[in-house]
Parts: C-alpha cells; sequence; structure tokens
C-alpha cells in the first residue's frame, strides 16, 4: 500500500509522454483524439457550468427557460439569500452559520491532526519501539474499515469525555479518523531523507523535539502542504461525522446545505440551492485551482483513505 | 542507541512512545476496541441504550428478513458492479487518451480532476437539478422539438440507481484517470518500442502487454473504489434520500437509520457488522495479492 501511493506521488504525470509520434494537426486520428476528450470534458464541465448559471438567474427565468443557457439578467440575490436569510427548520440566518462552523471545525482539526500524525510518524521512523510497527499495520488497516462500526464506541468516548455534541468533539474525531493517511503520509517522507542526517544530530547531542524541530520539520515543509490541502478539503467535505457528533446548531456546512436544499416546506427556489452548492463548494475548488500538482500528490496520498 | 538498564525498558525511547501515544489510543481504543465493542454488542437486544442481554444470532436474522435492508443490499451489488466497471474503463480510457502526447494535458487534466474536490452532498444536489425532468435535461430536448423523449431517472424506482451512477462516475472518474495515467507513464519506453519493431497496432498492444503490466494500479483502483462503495452514504443522501420509496436505500443509510433514529441499536450493530465483513472480503484477497503476489514477481 505504502509503495503504490508513493510510486504515484513520485510519478504524478510528469514522466515522459508515451505513444506515436504527433502527426499532422487534422487527420482523422487527432480528431477523433480530440473530441472524445472535449466530449467528456463537457460532462465534466457541465455541473459547475449548470450551478453558476442557475444560481445568477431570478425564479421566473428559471420556469420559463433552459437549465444550460446563461442568464438574461444577472442577479446576485440568490447568493446574497443562501449566504444570509435561508432557511434550515426554524433558523433562518443562511449558510453562514454553517460556514462559520466549518470553519471552527476544520482549523483546529487540519492543525492538530497534521501535528499529531507528523510527530507520529516521525517516530514511527526514527525512533522505533517494540510493537510501533504493529500499532502502525493496524492504524492502516483501521483506514479501510466502515466508520459506521466505529460510530456508536465513538459516541460513548465523546459523551464520557464530556465533549458529545461539541466543537471539540468533532475535532477529537477528525482527528482520529485522519491519521492513518497523515501518518502514512509522514512516515513515508520521513523514511526518505536520510538517515545521517538523523545520526549526525544525535551524536551532537540533539533530542527527541530537538530533531523534530530543528530537522525534520524544516525539511518537510512540502509534505506540510500536502497534508494541508488533503485534511482541509477532506473535513469540509465531511457529511457523516457532522451529521452524527454534532448538534445542529454547529452543524457544518455540507450538512447545513442538504437540509436547506432537501427541505420539504416551501416553494423550492433552485436558484438559491445553486448558490448555496456554488458557495458550500467553493473552499475546496479555490484550494484545487490554487494547488495545481500538489493537489494530485495529496490525493493521490489521500486514495488509501477512500 | 545507549542501551539502558534491563528494568527500564519501558522507559526507553520515552519521548518517542510519549509522541506515539495518539496513535496506540486510536489503534487499540478506536479501531480495535470499537470494532470488537460493536460485534459484541451486535449479539443483543440493545434498543434506545445497549445492554448485555444476549440473543445469539437474532439481530442478523432480523436483518436478513428486513426488506429494507435486502433491498439495501441489492442495490449496493448493482451499484457497485456498474460503478467498477464504468470507472475502470472509463478511467483507463481516458488515461490512454491523455498519454498519446496531446495538448492542453494539463487543462483536461484540470477539468476531469476539479469534481473530486467536491463532496458527495454538493455532487448528489447538482445532479438532482440536472436530471430534474421538469426543468433539467428532459425539459430541454423536449423543448427542442423532440416531445416524447424520456429522461427522468431520479423519479422511477429502476432507474434511480443509474441516476446516482452518472452522478458519482463525474465525481471519481478523475482521480482513476490520473492513477491510471501514472501507471501508463511507469512503463517502460523500450516495452513501446518493441510493440512498434513487431508491428501489433496500438488497441492490441493496450490489451495484450499494457494491462496485464498495469496490473498493481487496477488493483488499486479496484481496492480504493470497492471501499468508497460500501461507505456510499453521503451522494445518496443529498441526491435522493434513499427514494423514491426505499429504491436507493444503501446499507450505510440503514445503520444510521437503525443506531440514531430508530433507536434499535442492536439492528444497527448487526447492519455495521455486515459492513465490516463485506469490507473484509474486500480487503483480505487484495492484502493477499498485495503482499504475497510480491514474493512471484
Amino acid at each position: 500500500m505504502a509503495s503504490i501511493t508513493t510510486n504515484i506521488a513520485a510519478h504524478d504525470a510528469q514522466g515522459a509522454a508515451r505513444g506515436p509520434k504527433p502527426r499532422r494537426a487534422l487527420s482523422p486520428r487527432n480528431i477523433m483524439l480530440y473530441g472524445t476528450l472535449i466530449v467528456m470534458c463537457l460532462y465534466y464541465l457541465l455541473p459547475l457550468w449548470v450551478m453558476v448559471m442557475t444560481s445568477l438567474k431570478g425564479m421566473p427565468e428559471i420556469r420559463l427557460g433552459n437549465i444550460f443557457s446563461p442568464p438574461l439578467e444577472i442577479t446576485f440575490e440568490p447568493w446574497v439569500k443562501a449566504w444570509s436569510t435561508a432557511c434550515t427548520g426554524l433558523n433562518c440566518d443562511g449558510l453562514s452559520r454553517g460556514f462559520w462552523n466549518s470553519v471552527q471545525i476544520t482549523v483546529p482539526s487540519v492543525i492538530i491532526s497534521i501535528i499529531v500524525a507528523s510527530v507520529n510518524g516521525y517516530a514511527l521512523v526514527n525512533w522505533k519501539f517494540k510493537g510501533s510497527e504493529v500499532f502502525f499495520t493496524i492504524l492502516i488497516f483501521g483506514s479501510f474499515i466502515p466508520y459506521q462500526i466505529m460510530l456508536y464506541p465513538m459516541v460513548i468516548l465523546l459523551r464520557e469525555a464530556g465533549l458529545y455534541g461539541s466543537l471539540g468533539g468533532l475535532v477529537l474525531v477528525h482527528t482520529i479518523f485522519g491519521m492513518p493517511i497523515l501518518t502514512l503520509l509522514f512516515r513515508n517522507y520521513f523514511s526518505s531523507l536520510p538517515e545521517e542526517l538523523f545520526k549526525a544530530a544525535r551524536v551532537d547531542g540533539a533530542g527527541f523535539w530537538g530533531i523534530y524541530f530543528r530537522i525534520m520539520l524544516p525539511m518537510s515543509l512540502p509534505m506540510f502542504v500536502v497534508a494541508l490541502i488533503l485534511q482541509v478539503t477532506g473535513i469540509w467535505n465531511d457529511f457523516l461525522f457532522g451529521v452524527v457528533f454534532t448538534k445542529p446548531e454547529i452543524y457544518p456546512m455540507t450538512v447545513q446545505l442538504n437540509n436547506i436544499v432537501n427541505s420539504v416546506q416551501g416553494v423550492k427556489e433552485y436558484n438559491v440551492n445553486m448558490a448555496a452548492t456554488m458557495l458550500t463548494g467553493l473552499v475546496p475548488l479555490i484550494i484545487y485551482f490554487a494547488s495545481g500538482k500538489l493537489f494530485v500528490r495529496g490525493i493521490a496520498a489521500g486514495a488509501v483513505k477512500g | 542507541m545507549a542501551s539502558a538498564p534491563k528494568g527500564l525498558r519501558l522507559f526507553r525511547n520515552l519521548n518517542a512512545k510519549i509522541a506515539a501515544l495518539p496513535m496506540i489510543f486510536t489503534t487499540l481504543v478506536v479501531f480495535v476496541g470499537g470494532t470488537l465493542w460493536t460485534v459484541f454488542y451486535s449479539f443483543t437486544d440493545s434498543k434506545l441504550l445497549p445492554r448485555e442481554r444476549f440473543v445469539g444470532f437474532d439481530q442478523y436474522e432480523r436483518l436478513w428478513s428486513n426488506s429494507l435492508w435486502v433491498t439495501s443490499i441489492q442495490n449496493i451489488l448493482f451499484f457497485g458492479a456498474m460503478s467498477l466497471v464504468f470507472t475502470i474503463v472509463m478511467g483507463f480510457v481516458l488515461a490512454a487518451l491523455m498519454d498519446q502526447k496531446i495538448r492542453f494535458e494539463d487543462t483536461f487534466r484540470t477539468i476531469m480532476l476539479y469534481p473530486f474536490a467536491l463532496s458527495f452532498v454538493v455532487t448528489g444536489l447538482v445532479w438532482q437539478w440536472i436530471l430534474n425532468p421538469d426543468l433539467g435535461i428532459q425539459h430541454i430536448v423536449r423543448e427542442m422539438g423532440w416531445t416524447s423523449f424520456n429522461f427522468d431517472p431520479m423519479n422511477n424506482p429502476d432507474t434511480v440507481l443509474y441516476g446516482l451512477l452518472i452522478a458519482g462516475l463525474w465525481q471519481g472518474t478523475g482521480f482513476t484517470m490520473v492513477l491510471m495515467l501514472s501507471g501508463l507513464r511507469g512503463i517502460d519506453e523500450d516495452i513501446w518500442k518493441a510493440v512498434k519493431v513487431d508491428g501489433i497496432p496500438t488497441w492490441k498492444a493496450y490489451v495484450f502487454v499494457i494491462i496485464p503490466m498495469m496490473r498493481p494500479v487496477f488493483i488499486t483502483v479496484l481496492v480504493l473504489a470497492a471501499a468508497g462503495i460500501i461507505r456510499l452514504y453521503d451522494l445518496v443522501v443529498a441526491q435522493t434520500s434513499g427514494g423514491p420509496g426505499i429504491s436507493s436505500q444503501v446499507p450505510a443509510m440503514y445503520v444510521y437509520r437503525y443506531m440514531f433514529a430508530a433507536q434499535n441499536l442492536g439492528q444497527g450493530f448487526a447492519a455495521s457488522t455486515m459492513m465490516l465483513l463485506s469490507v473484509l472480503i474486500v480487503l483480505i484477497p487484495w492484502a493477499y495479492l498485495e503482499f504475497g503476489g510480491k514474493k512471484r514477481g
């Protein structure tokens, strides 16, 4: 498992392209090739286009028209409504509540889970102790176990700790379930660093934390960025843990979005729904477009999480 | 490293052990402990709260005689089979096309992969809207003059799973393509030269030479896709809520319903144990292939 993911990360599609040499621009082969790719791209782009277009139209235009056509009259009202006045149950303060909840969940979860996992990966590589590999194996296999089987025991643990239904509890859950993939990521990276570095620091009298903070941490900043991308998108997009471990006031954005769009009361306002959907997707999309190839590395490593 | 006196073995490497405490807690208490706990209580008649009154396999018998569960299993099998086939075929074909020294490769990849950054909730809600019969694709094709055109997968129990499939493939195939492409790029240039020299047609080269060489990548894709399918939850909740009727229910929804809504914990535990069992059925042959296969090369 480990070797596969590092291979993927190492290759991430930058090796030389294969296949026959390019021929004339408009050969039948090229028309077929680019034609197929462009048709597939339409499939991938269609929902984004429809989401944005719908969110910029007024309701009368939606009822009359064509979901693919651009708006005749652009309005930002659906976005304003989705953000600040859309209703879930009795609360009518829009998705902004879910957004800030998600921020409050994501920021500490990302920071804590990355710190814990990086120290853990470092201990696994450089300070092996009896049984450390056994724990690591269980950790990796644990990442394949369906979360459903661990949900109720987790509820009990959180309740005993007085954290059930709180933001702190959800942060703990994300730290625990993010641990397998992040530990794997850091372990693989640290074991690729030359061992002499570690030995030299030991000879100079540096201890566990000294080596971590002065050598390992500064040398693995790219890995921290990959872990950051992976965790921000993963935790922001989480739905199951948000439903199970929180209460309505602190529902993350994904859960609130689902409640707004799939609520049975009232007239369906498709433009507001699409604006809300777009708003929820915006954070991971921005990260995706800003991070470029690092995202590919991150998800290739995160693939184990499934 | 300096050897400590024998009696102090536990304290050797103390900092590392302290640093590993979160991992030890996670693996022993949550993963192993939590799993065993749930399996243990799936043999009780726990209702609102877990209690130790054992009923043998009673919960499992009830589970398999519940039409909601049986439908969920049928759905996940059908959806899973379709999803695996299409994921692999689409992922591979796209990767093979991307590997033809094309222009704008980065642009194509960016477009195919962006859905993977989005959550299943967003995915489900967008496709719910596009597949809306009154205003979505069906409506538009009818407007264009083909008035008998029928494309309403979401409101028909027989086709709702295809609606989920369209959305699921949209979200995940870009990622499969990236995995497959990295596999294709890992194949030695000399293999292609040898194929050229022998005059083997390209499609034959792919089917008989390249695909067998990419076995590890295919297995990885298969395992990841299968693990994802068993967990399928958010997409269904957002896109169909399990409907129409119970025609798109999945096991994860059954577990959630019995554990947190219907307050029949024993049923929820039995259902989640069945989910665990299905993962083991996928995982064990894979672990065997992955770790046992290496010796054969």
